[in-house]
This record gives C-alpha cells, structure tokens and sequence, in this order.
C-alpha cells in the first residue's frame, strides 16, 4: 500500500490533528516504511480464521443498575483548562 | 544496614520488627530520590511531604500489620491516576492534571499499607520502548547515563534499580514491563490481562494493556500481586480468579517442570551474548531439576506488525478524548471548536503519538480495514493458537526478553521502525494475554544487563514466579546495583 501526502491530510484531518509541510513529509515516508513492513502479513494465509478481539470471552458484562453517589462536580470541573464552576467551556459549536 | 538495597519483602520484614521506621525507610528514599533523579530523571513528580505524613500516619500499624510489603516506600507510573496527585502520562496535553480519583490498583496498595514516593517517568502515554518521548525529558540507564532504561516504564525500572523506592508500579501494553526491567536489571511481571484491575489507567491499547509491578526480584513481583490481582466490578474486562497467596507458593522447587525454548526466539536479530545469557538460564533451571524442551513458535515474525495494527488502532480511538476541554492543557489561541481540539492536540501530542495515532486512523480506514485491522486480529487468533499448541508440549517459555541490551540515547528515536522491531519477544504475549515475566540473567561485556523472559499459559503467575524465584535462589544477578546518577 503506496501512502501520499493526500492520504495522510486525510488521517491527520480525521484524527484532528496538523502538520507542518516539512513535518508532513517526513510522517508520510515514515508510514510508509511502517506500513511496507506491516505487508509481510500477507505472506500469512489467514483464510477461514476467526478474527479475535479480545482472548477471554467476556461479552456483554452487566451489572445490577445501582444508584451511587458520582463524583463531586467542582472536583471534575477542576482539571478543565476552560471551566468555570458550572460547566465546560468550549467555543460556540451551533452557530 | 543499607535500607536501600533490601528487597521489598526484607524492607517490610524489618518494619513490621520494628528494626526500621516507616519515616527512617520513606526518608531514605527521598534521600536517594534527591541524590540520584537528578541524572536519571526517573521521577516527574515526587511527593515529599505527603508521603512523609503518610509514613507516619503508617507508624502505629506497622507491628500488627497483615500485608508483608506494609510501610514499604514504592511509586506508581505516570499514567496511574492518582487523586490530588499529577498524572501527566509523560505528555503536554495532559498539563498538571490532578485526577479526582484513585485507580483501583491505588486503592488496594494503599489497603496493603504502601507509602507513595511519587509519579514515575515514562513514554508519552506508554508508547514508545525507550522512555525517551516523554515530555519531560528522557529517563537515563543507572548502568550507563548514556544509555536508556527501556520503556515503556523506563521511570520504573530505573527507580528500582537505583534504591529510589523498593518496587514500581507499572503498565504493559507491548513489553512495556519486561522490556525496561531486562534493560535496568529488575524483575518485572506483567499477569494474565484482566487480572489487576485497569481502573483508573488512562488507556493506550484497552485489549492490551495490563499493570504489573517492577521489583528487586521475584519473590517481591508475588508479594505486590497478593496484593493487587482482584476482580473488580468497575473494570470490564476483570476477570474471577483464585486470587492471592502467589508469595507462600514460592517453594524454588521446579523438579519436572517443562520448559519449552522456542528456536525462532534465538535465530536471527539476536546478539550473540544475550543469546548465551538466556542459554545460560535454561541450564541453571535444569541444574534445578526442570526439564528443557526445544520446540517451535512458528507465527513470531507476525507479531510485531499484527501488534502495532491493533495497538495503534485502538490509541487513535483512545486519544480522542484529549481535546482541551474536559482536562490538562488547552491551546493560548485557537478560532472555532474544531480548532480548539486541532490546535491542542496538535501542540499536546509529541511526535510519537501523533504517528501512532495517525497510523491507527490510516488501518481503521475503511478501504484497508479487511487488509490491516482485520488482518491483524485473524493474526492474533494464530498467535493464541501457536501458545495453546505450545503449552501442550511445556509448562512455560523461555526467551530473551529484548534482541540486544539497552540502545544508547537518541539511537531509536530516528528509527521508530526499528524500536518496533525490539519488542519482538515482548508483543505476542499481550496479543495472546497470557503473563509473562522478566528476571536478570547476566550482564554484557560492557556491564549492562541482560534479560530472560518466561511466559506461562492464563493464571499461570504461580507457575512463572516460582521457576524465576528457583533462579534468583541459585544467582545473584538481580542483586547487583549500578551506580549511575550515585554521587556518593
């Protein structure tokens, strides 16, 4: 798989985050070497095989719906780079 | 007596006598903490007063006290939440984040009357295998400062080893344990996934990762366990175990027990002096009376990539969450919401996590999804199958637990591709989520410590540490202490 700097504007704009044109370019070669190598898995017949996300089949683990008391608002609003002592604050989002 | 080269167990043993106060053991922590982190950069924060106060409030306990490692000075990764305490995963988004609570790993050591030095230095959120990407600076090797502890829990490990607390509490989502506990000369343990409780652990790969303890040897890896392998109902994926009692199970006999030695695991990519050091632990637990089984791990080259896919898979949906509203640290300037999110996570993250990230959106895509996420899942299947197979030929593994001693600083970060390929002993065991330890077992010709890795089938903790506690009975390897950052 040949990775372009198209492709990575497209991951960096899903994952939110920016890069700088030197930077980009450097992070492309780089996927694309990680990338290269990650194609020796296709040397490996997976066909039939189940694909396993996690090694202990637990699934759907519920519990008994019990109130508790939550944490204290002020205390979750305290590591809020922009909170004040009510809620959340972030820029306009619905115009 | 030099209280800083005891091991936990000796350390609690002799508290618990009242031959040491809890202050005298917490004190002289502190004192090596501020002689030596200076040059290691183990810690990103210590506690000082706090843990002073809490060694004190520990006092009156200490003759009457159940748990063997009470009053025992210890300290946790950076990225263990920690109520009141800096929690920084070694990043810049994360700032000074004070978490509103404990994990539950804290909650159940601090039952067992330990005392928290502080937070421990780390890889930006656990990614990385050299502890050099945190924000803070890179943790640098008591056995040679111009080398690196490994990682992920590099901080740990060079703790441990450097008499800056008497065992570590760290994660381990690829190797991030064993690997830095091989480079340091410590004996780490990573348990069976979903037994140690990963509440509270701001998560890199969920399906992965896993807390384990870093210590002087294996006996002290049995007694944190007792200590914290527990069901708990606030984490998922816990699982019910027969938990507790891994420390009086310790007997050093291993007599027929099977180990397997994988030839794949000392073919190519191995340096040559580890390969002999690995060897060379086969024959002392053969001397011992365990039996020593050649065998083959047919699927291993896989691993790496099959890891790395998921893993970065699972970071880029994990870290979505840091956006510079709900906690740590926001971008000064920034124009709408999704700028506020690009802006931060831009200027937050490092270059590590950003290409982890990018790489886990870049295989999550929907175009290549059946080519890589997939893929590496079916690969994960093998992988499990590969062990099952092998564990009906042996009782446990035994291979290296990194190809080569510590690389010197600044060596991989130029080559992140080739710090991936080091973790090839370490990935399949989280893949397949089996426990896995690593115990010294020699030194290189420049002085720098070698690791051997054993894995054991699910719940097989038991089983693993009494084969590495039947080693460190007839060595004396994991009883060497470096120098490094000493001023004295």
């Amino acid at each position: 798989m040949k990775i372009d700097t198209d492709m990575v504007d497209y991951i960096a704009h899903l994952s939110r985050l920016e890069l700088q044109p030197g930077e980009k370019r450097a992070m492309t070669e780089e996927l694309e070497r990680i990338v290269a190598y990650m194609d020796v898995l296709d040397r490996l017949d997976t066909q039939g095989v189940e694909p396993m996300s996690h090694v202990f089949p637990v699934k759907n683990v519920l519990r008994e719906d019990e109130a508790a008391p939550s944490q204290h608002r002020e205390e979750l609003l305290a590591g809020s780079p922009g909170g004040d002592q009510e809620a959340f604050l972030a820029p306009r989002a619905v115009e | 007596m030099e209280l800083t080269k005891l091991t936990a167990l000796e350390l609690g043993g002799a508290i618990k006598r009242g031959e040491v106060s809890v202050r005298e053991a917490a004190e002289a922590a502190l004192a090596a903490i501020a002689a030596r982190n200076g040059a290691l950069n183990a810690y990103i924060t210590v506690t000082g007063e706090r843990t002073l106060d809490r060694a004190q409030a520990l006092q009156a306990g200490a003759g009457t006290a159940r748990s063997p490692l009470y009053g025992v000075p210890m300290a946790l990764k950076d990225n263990i939440c920690t109520r009141g305490v800096k929690t920084s995963c070694a990043s810049k988004i994360l700032g000074d984040f004070a978490p509103p609570y404990d994990a539950t790993v804290v909650d159940r050591l601090r039952e067992a009357g330990a005392v928290s030095l502080g937070k421990l230095n780390m890889d930006e959120f656990a990614m990385g295998s050299t502890s050099e990407t945190s924000f803070y600076g890179p943790v640098r090797s008591p056995w040679d400062l111009e080398r690196v502890p490994g990682g992920s829990s590099g901080g740990g490990a060079a703790a441990v080893a450097a008499g800056m607390g008497w065992y570590a509490i760290g994660s381990d989502t690829g190797g991030s344990i064993r690997q830095p506990a091989a480079h340091c000369g410590v004996t780490g343990i990573k348990p069976t996934y979903g037994t140690v409780s990963r509440y509270g652990l701001i998560a890199y790969a969920s399906s992965l990762d896993q807390i384990g303890p870093l210590c002087r040897d294996a006996a002290d890896c049995a007694a944190v366990l007792d200590a914290v392998m527990a069901r708990d109902p606030r984490d998922a994926t816990s699982l019910d175990g027969d938990y507790g009692r891994l420390l009086e199970g310790l007997t050093g006999d291993i007599r027929g027990v099977k180990i397997g030695l994988p030839g794949e695991c000392f073919g190519a990519g191995l340096d040559g002096e580890v390969r002999d050091a690995v060897l060379g632990a086969a024959q002392v637990l053969k001397d011992r009376g365990a039996e020593v089984v050649e065998l083959s791990f047919p699927v291993l080259e896989y691993a790496v990539p099959a890891y790395y896919i998921i893993a970065a898979a699972e970071a880029s949906s994990n870290l979505s969450r840091f956006d510079g509203v709900k906690y740590g640290w926001r971008a000064q300037e920034y124009g709408g919401l999704e700028d506020l999110y690009r802006k931060t996570r831009t200027q937050g993250f490092g270059a590590e996590v950003k290409r982890r990230i990018l790489l886990g959106a870049f295989v999550l895509f929907s175009g290549y999804y059946d080519a890589y996420y997939k893929k590496a899942l079916q690969v994960k299947a093998m992988i499990k199958s590969a062990f099952d197979q092998a564990f009906r030929r042996c009782d446990l593994l035994l291979t290296p637990a990194a190809p080569a001693a510590a690389p010197r600083l600044g060596d991989s970060l130029g080559d992140p591709l080739r710090m991936y390929l080091s973790d090839i002993y370490t990935v399949s065991v989280n893949l397949a989520g089996l426990p896995g330890l690593s115990m010294p077992c020699g030194f290189d010709c420049r002085g720098l410590p070698i690791g051997a890795q054993l894995i054991a089938p699910h719940f097989g903790e038991g089983r693993l540490l009494n084969a590495a506690h039947a080693f460190q009975l007839d060595t004396d390897h994991h009883r060497r202490a470096p120098k490094g950052g000493d001023p004295a």
